[in-house]
């Protein structure tokens, strides 16, 4: 297997455009009428933030995968595959392993003491006011980031499945992405993006797995085979595909900043305020366990998949293909599907790349408007006076604000070289959410100041590190000059060596929060006893839940 | 932690708490999850400080295209799964009964 045939022209412009927009188009009218459909009956905040906690732990868990894996997770990591092997590989593990976190430390002690927002457990047994000012701020950073990264992306893919290249086209495009988002989010509130994770994940395994069928049956199910065609496609890696270094070996910084990656994914997924807001659309915490049995068998089995996709895109496609495309990495899977199925099996997977990015930023809307709503707006700013409707209300003004922020921001995003956004969200995550959540549920000692410490201290130090770090100035291609810095050529205060904070930050999170901690004689033992007998028994949820 | 159960004024939030059939399901709780967590910690970050630091290891040919790293990474999915597999089942069987029955008891005690 030398060069795929007959294809190489199309290099630029794949597919029929028309048929990408009418197949994203037809996805968008399904989900909303079942957004609508699902969305009848009354409008409480529980049913806005959590669905009233009426989902099972299956369907939670295909809502969890279709959450977590975003546009970045499927076409970015069969990009990473594709052109640089068993490095793309190493990267993809450590979002999977991460949610061990979830399942065993996490997910159900969560369940069991909060109820609408991650700062309801961190304020359980804390002086209140503080403690949900302080996990509001790092929520709403953390889905900032998350999100401007989601509608950058989309900007991208724009120029790739839809040949719109005009920035004026491409804005438009982000614009309309930002409304539909806002439209799910508005009418069919946690039930409705739910439904639309639900359908998308099952879309997006769906596809990738006929892809990858469709790629071991032309090696005659030969893994082997496709790794050795892979290889024998990509001149410049050849056999180096299969071994570690092609991206992350190249000195003794990127070694380091890979560890420093890995424990920001390891440990910042079960800090992600969108992922954790999941677990409240469950009755129970044996539902909550449920959930992530079910999310960790779907997203495992889905990166094994991309591993055979990615291999498949360098066998099929070719790595000079894929790096001429526009957007370059994220081509290869949209590329294998063109090479494999023609233009409809592009237009299918153009399709579900757009609704992975719809679904996982409804998602983010809805957990930072409920933070907004149920954190700042009831319990800091109203002292928990309001009505239902007035926090629904206020809940339904701040996702059209997150909204409108995401698209303006997506714009501006969208030229801008932010894929290091995703990177800062999970260490933001790890450094400041992680180590509170887990003292809160672990250590009897924790107090107010400990949560201050560590949330204010986790967040400050893994943004600070960033703004100083090479991705924000300074960086520049050693080969080409080429500027890779977010801010343009010429501008350089950096001085931290790594790309990614975690390596110090997230350390420096849980040392912060036992600082606080030991320095402050704050406790509270009837507090502490009832939240302590409640996360580990599960007594008082089903209360809260009948409500 | 050990003061004398049930005194007057006490919640039944800190009796129970105080109780030693509580401390026992904290201590199952937490003689299952915080072992559990520092092995598969130590594994994944064993297999990325390998793949980062002994490349030419984890290079290695096991036969054909397959390689030492590979083969750990896909360890990596194997023991994500059974992790799952096993704590699913030990929190049916063993957690979740001693929970359930201690939750139940707090409701007896409140309702009185």
């Amino acid at each position: 297997m030398t060069r795929s045939l007959g294809a190489a022209d199309a290099a630029t412009t794949v597919g029929t455009p028309a048929l990408n927009i009418g197949i994203f188009a037809a996805f968008v009218v399904i989900t909303l009428a079942i957004v609508i459909r699902v969305a009848s009956g009354k409008k409480t905040a529980e049913q806005y933030y959590t669905a009233g906690g009426a989902f099972s732990g299956r369907q939670n868990g295909v809502a969890i995968a279709g959450d977590y894996l975003s546009a970045a997770s499927f076409l970015g990591i069969a990009g990473a595959i594709a052109l640089q092997g068993y490095d793309g590989f190493l990267y993809s593990i450590g979002f999977l392993v991460a949610w061990l976190v979830a399942l065993l430390l996490v997910a159900e002690l969560l369940r069991n003491t909060g109820r609408y927002t991650m700062a309801d457990v961190l304020s359980y047994r804390l002086r209140q006011r503080p403690v949900r000012v302080a996990t509001a701020i790092s929520v709403i950073c953390v889905s900032f980031f998350y999100l401007l990264a989601q509608m950058a992306g989309a900007g991208g893919l724009v120029s790739l499945l839809l040949g719109v290249s005009g920035e004026a086209a491409q804005n438009i495009v982000i614009a309309i992405v930002g409304v539909i988002m806002i439209a799910y989010v508005l009418i069919g509130g946690m039930k409705g993006t739910t439904w639309v994770q639900i359908i998308k994940a099952a879309l997006l395994i769906a596809g990738t797995f006929v892809m990858t069928v469709w790629v071991l049956g032309k090696y005659g199910f030969n893994v082997s085979a496709l790794f050795q065609a892979a290889a024998d496609n990509s001149p410049k890696a050849g056999e180096k595909l299969f071994e570690p270094g092609l991206k992350y070996g190249k000195s003794t910084t990127t070694k380091i900043d890979f560890i420093s990656l890995s424990m920001a994914l390891v440990l910042g997924t079960a800090g992600l305020p969108h992922v954790l807001q999941r677990f409240y659309t469950v009755p129970t915490s044996k539902q909550a366990r449920k959930s992530v049995e079910w999310a960790i068998w779907l997203i495992g089995g889905f990166y094994l998949l991309t591993l055979v996709v990615g291999y498949g895109a360098a066998a099929l496609v070719g790595p000079e293909r894929i790096a001429a495309a526009p957007g370059k990495a994220n081509a290869a899977a949209p590329l294998l599907a063109f090479d494999l199925g023609g233009s409809v099996l592009l237009g299918l997977i153009s399709g579900v790349a757009f609704a992975t990015i719809l679904a996982v930023v409804a998602g983010l809307t809805i957990t930072t408007s409920a933070t907004f709503a149920h954190d700042l707006y009831k319990e800091v700013f109203k002292r928990g006076r309001t009505t239902q409707d007035q926090e629904v209300r206020v809940a339904r003004i701040a996702a059209v604000v997150i909204g409108a922020i995401a698209i303006v921001g997506g714009m501006y995003a969208k030229t801008q070289n932010v894929a290091f956004l995703v990177a800062l969200a999970f260490a933001v995550a790890a450094s400041a959410n992680l180590p509170t959540i887990l003292y809160s549920l672990f250590w009897k000692r924790f107090n107010t100041r400990g949560a201050l410490f560590s949330i204010y201290g986790g967040l400050v130090s893994a943004i600070g590190l960033i703004a100083f770090s090479p991705v924000v100035s300074g960086k520049v291609d050693a080969a080409t000059g080429a500027n890779l810095a977010m801010l343009p050529p010429g501008v350089d205060f950096h001085w931290f060596p790594l790309d990614n904070p975690g390596l110090v930050s997230i350390p420096l999170g849980f040392f912060l929060g036992w600082l606080g901690t030991v320095t402050s004689k704050e406790f509270d033992a009837e507090k502490y006893a009832e939240m302590e007998v409640r996360s580990l028994t599960g007594h008082g949820v089903a209360g809260a839940v009948d409500h | 932690m050990s003061r004398a159960a049930r005194t007057q004024g006490e919640t039944p939030y800190l009796a129970l708490q105080s109780s030693s059939e509580f401390q026992e399901l904290r201590r199952t709780f937490r003689g299952f999850v915080l072992p559990m967590t520092a092995f598969f910690l130590a594994w994944y970050f064993l297999y990325v400080l390998l793949s980062i630091f002994a490349p030419g290891f984890m290079g290695a040919r096991v036969g054909g295209t397959i390689t030492v790293g590979l083969l750990f990474g896909l360890g990596q999915f194997v023991t994500t799964f059974a992790i799952t597999i096993l704590y699913s089942r030990w929190a049916t069987r063993r957690f979740d009964p001693a929970a359930d029955a201690l939750g139940a008891s707090l409701d007896g005690v409140k309702e009185h």
